[in-house]
């Protein structure tokens, strides 16, 4: 086996007559795997950005009306007197904030983190193409990406601050917000979409094509890995639920700039007066509108980290995944059905009862496929020998936190049960267990097991393990007292953490001991922040001096991805695979070894 | 093992020109179908849009727009869908010359297309609706026909006229005819309590028209640029790939085709329903 080091010595040695100059190997690269590490470092920055904003508001949740320690001051400095006076909160920065959090977790950091840094990466090199199908465009959608979040992160510092009206824009609210500014931070939040959007666009085609169309010799559709499906389903999803949103967008641009009234009703009072506008629109149609992206976006949340696990949970068992087939049926199932359920958001708009018992009924039917899925990683398990790695550990966790996640949506999904917990913190507790402990701990584990591929060195085992114990920890003591907060009747979207319900007389002790829990979450929050350190350090210390691979597939994986030099050249691969057998070939009896690589003959 | 580590630096994409066997089609065939599979999502939020809003709402104005203009610009879109065809079987033949005959003739009937839509445009923009302060609504048209007014505008500029001279629209069918309908109306500005051109701030239905008309226009647009770089630089690919430069002239004819075929619903949608 030929290591890393002698490849790229040699690579060099032989290509300096015309290697590509510096700009056009790393920066406007149409190589979809610098695309793929641009978009992965670029979207664990956001996601740090997230992590932030999010850890400043707990100080406010948790002591309200006070100054920020260290930070506050420089709030203060940065963003002005108006939002942080005396290093405080306040309460627009605050919504700020709020908004924006959501906003970058979702759309600038795990959407492109799964669907544009391990897609791009991995979908080529496991279905063994040189490859995407149109690399141009794939460069272009990384920089239409770029320039969507600099525009988001522009709003922070215009006059007004950043769109304040939820990662949900809901109008008329969003139009409302700042009246008196033409431009303002809504403005630039739509603009930022519509680039985001169209960004998704242009990958969600490369990757469908790709697919379709680049899959080596003997690759047929169910020798495809898991992973690859899941992303074609993502890819399907964000294709098609994110054009209403863009068509939301547009307008919602219009009732902005432009003074149309898509949704904003007749006789809308702002402040006391009569808004000049025409009115006559509808802000459930931009509710529609929104959540038909919305919900089908939290597959796109999920599908690729249920890809990740699985590749993960297949090589460190040591065997077949448990029902191949129906994970993959199961994921179409879902994708679709995740197109006919968005009104579940919309229970308490009172759309009426017909409407909502329809989505009750789909609800209902995604749950199915979704358990599916679940059950099957789990059956994978089963009598396995299991290898305790740090991306293992990470892809276990995942299982039990997105079960915690999806078992506390049913509640969610019946309307009945959704009058007393919609807009509490249950709600936020729910879909942080699915996408926090859940889809984020899915992709560290892909960071931890395809970080050898992309560098030639491995991660440090023991502070991969520090990090994930702690992770594991703190994750649930941020959430699950959410659950508690929620049942008692807390909103989710309050300046003061619920300190104002304790001017009531006639206070219900649960909901008082509630907003007590508010510290207790800060702190957990915070210690999060504090064990991604070991993450952070581990990461950039073993690019350069992390232990190297012994050969090109470490971790004895049958996936192609595995059965090229380290790291890959441009083009992937020495010579054109070929594929012989399924993805999944591990301790098949009679066999010499306990895996077969799918490009082996037989 | 060490030789064959060399990277091919030349990799090639497959099927860029060539169709896949067990697929039938080359990728751009596919990448561009998935694109449109997106448009028609895009475009059908819009038009879902309308009828929620037209549904919903108490009176929704008509004959707001001229039907034979828009008649006479769905020929001009059918037209250039028929040529974009003819330019490619021109490929097909083997036959540049004609090919940039017929694409030529694509652009200049896309050109006309906008040039009638700006023209539309530009009507609904010196179209206005007056609101007296004694409660009297009018609309018309201003002398001198100025370009999207109102009141803060008006206020606002150095040699604001004391007054305009306003022409009202003629009665429409079964309205009462007032008692002198061609008279031009004398209105000082200071009883003037709003003033708005037919912009899409007017109502939800010019808001709709607007935004659908524009985001369409647009596709018109880029399909010009498009066809018009192949008309220009296509010749240069054509000689060293007829096939894929062939390929590249069927998918802009397909996406041409779907911007039609958008049109084609708007057409009714907005000006005849
Ligand atoms: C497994 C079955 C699931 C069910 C039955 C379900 C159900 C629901 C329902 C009914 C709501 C609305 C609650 C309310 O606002 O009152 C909701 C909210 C939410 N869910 Fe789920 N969900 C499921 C899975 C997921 C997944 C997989 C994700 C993401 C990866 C997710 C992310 C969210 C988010 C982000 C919200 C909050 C939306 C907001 O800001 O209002 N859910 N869920
Ligand atoms: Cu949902």
């Amino acid at each position: 086996m030929q290591t890393a080091a002698t490849a790229g010595i040699h690579e060099t040695a032989h290509h300096d007559h015309h290697e590509l100059s510096f700009v056009r190997k790393y920066i406007f690269s149409t190589d979809h795997k610098v695309v793929g590490v641009q978009y992965g470092i670029t979207a664990l920055l956001f996601m740090f950005l997230g992590y932030g904003l999010m850890a400043l508001m707990r100080w406010q949740l948790a002591y309200p009306g006070k100054p920020i320690p260290v930070f506050g001051d420089l709030l203060l400095r940065v963003l002005g007197p108006d939002m942080a006076t005396g290093g405080i909160m306040s309460p627009d920065l605050y919504n700020s904030f709020g908004a924006m959090h959501g906003t970058i977790m979702i759309f600038l950091a795990v959407v492109p983190l799964a669907a544009g840094a391990f897609a791009n990466y991995l979908v080529p090199l496991q279905i063994g193409a040189p490859d995407m199908a149109f690399p141009k465009l794939n460069m272009m959608s990384y920089w239409v990406y770029f320039v969507g979040g600099a525009i988001m992160l522009a709003s922070f510092f215009i006059p007004g601050g950043a769109a304040k009206s939820g990662w949900t824009s809901y109008s008329p609210l969003a139009t409302v917000a700042d009246l008196a500014r033409q431009v303002d931070g809504q403005t630039l939040w739509l603009l930022g979409m519509v680039f985001l959007i169209t960004s998704s666009l242009l990958g969600s085609v490369n990757i469908i094509t790709t697919i379709i169309q680049l899959r080596a010799p003997g690759m047929n559709w169910m020798r495809l890995p898991f992973f690859v499906w899941a992303q074609l389903v993502t890819a399907f999803l964000l294709l098609l639920a994110f054009p209403p949103l863009e068509a939301a967008g547009i307008m919602q641009l219009m009732d902005n700039l432009f003074g149309t009234s898509f949704f904003l009703p007749t006789g809308l009072v702002v402040g006391g007066q009569m808004l000049d506008v025409s009115g006559g629109g509808s802000p459930l149609l931009w509710q529609h509108l929104f959540w038909f992206l919305a919900h089908p976006e939290v597959y796109v949340l999920i599908l690729p980290a249920m890809g990740i696990v699985a590749e993960i949970i297949a090589n460190n068992t040591r065997k077949q995944l448990f029902g191949y087939k129906s994970l993959v049926y199961a994921s179409m199932a879902l994708g679709f059905i995740s197109f006919l359920v968005w009104a579940h958001h919309m229970y308490l708009t009172g759309m009426g009862t017909k409407i909502s018992t329809f989505f009750q009924t789909t609800t209902m039917m995604i749950s199915i496929p979704s358990v599916i899925i679940l059950t099957s990683l789990f059956l994978s398990l089963w009598g396995g020998s299991i290898r305790f790695n740090t991306p293992m550990l990470f892809a276990l966790a995942f299982l039990p936190m997105f079960g915690i996640g999806g078992l506390t949506g049913l509640p969610l999904g019946f309307s009945a049960t959704d009058i007393h917990l919609h807009d509490t913190y249950y709600v936020i507790g729910h879909f942080h267990y699915v996408v926090a402990p859940g889809t984020i701990f899915a992709l560290f584990a892909g960071v931890y097991y395809w970080f050898p591929k992309i560098t030639g060195r491995t991660m440090n085992e023991f502070w991969g393990k520090v990090h994930f114990v702690l992770s594991l920890i703190f994750m649930n003591l941020i959430f699950m007292p959410m659950f508690i907060q929620g049942l008692e009747g807390m909103h989710r979207r309050m300046y003061d953490g619920g300190a104002a319900y304790s001017a009531a007389p006639d206070l219900a002790h649960g909901l008082a001991t509630a907003i007590k829990l508010n510290v207790g979450i800060s702190h957990a929050a915070w210690l999060l922040g504090l064990a991604q350190v070991p993450f952070i350090i581990n990461f950039f210390w073993s690019i350069r001096n992390g232990r190297k691979v012994e050969s090109d597939n470490p971790w004895q994986a049958t996936t192609l991805e595995w059965q090229t030099p380290t790291p890959p050249p441009h083009g992937n691969f020495t010579r054109p695979p070929v594929v012989h057998r399924g993805p999944y070939e591990y301790s098949l009896p009679g066999r010499a070894k306990d895996f077969t690589p799918q490009n082996e003959p037989d | 093992m060490l030789a064959a580590a060399t990277p091919p630096l030349d990799m090639e994409i497959p099927y860029t020109a060539e169709a896949r066997p067990d697929t039938g089609v080359y990728n751009a065939k596919i990448g561009l179908w998935l694109f449109l599979a997106s448009e028609v999502m895009l475009f059908g939020a819009l038009f879902s849009s309308y009828i929620l809003l037209r549904v919903g709402s108490t009176d929704w104005p008509q004959g707001l727009l001229s039907v034979p203009i828009g008649a006479l610009n769905t020929f001009v879109l059918i037209g250039s869908s028929i040529t974009v065809v003819m330019s490619w079987l021109a490929l097909k033949g083997n036959d540049f010359g004609k090919f940039r005959l017929y694409m030529g003739s694509t652009v200049l009937l896309a050109l006309l297309f906008i040039s009638i839509k700006s023209f539309e445009y530009h009507d609904k923009f010196t179209h206005y609706f007056v609101k007296l302060k004694d409660g009297t609504e009018l609309t018309g048209h201003i002398e001198g026909k100025p370009f999207n007014w109102s009141l803060p505008k008006l206020k606002a500029s150095a040699n604001a006229p004391g007054e305009i001279a306003f022409h009202p629209d003629a009665p429409k069918r079964g309205e009462p005819v007032p008692d002198s309908p061609h008279e031009t109306l004398r209105l000082p500005v200071e009883q003037i309590a709003k003033l708005e051109s037919f912009g899409p701030w007017r109502n939800t239905y010019l808001a709709i028209y607007f935004t659908l008309s524009g985001l369409h226009a647009l596709h018109v647009i880029g399909g010009i640029l498009v066809m018009l770089y192949h008309w220009g630089a296509g010749h240069q690919l054509w000689r060293k790939s007829r096939e894929q430069f062939t390929n590249r002239v069927e998918v802009t004819g397909l996406y041409w085709h779907f911007v039609e075929l958008v049109w084609i619903f708007l057409f009714p949608v907005m000006y005849i329903l």
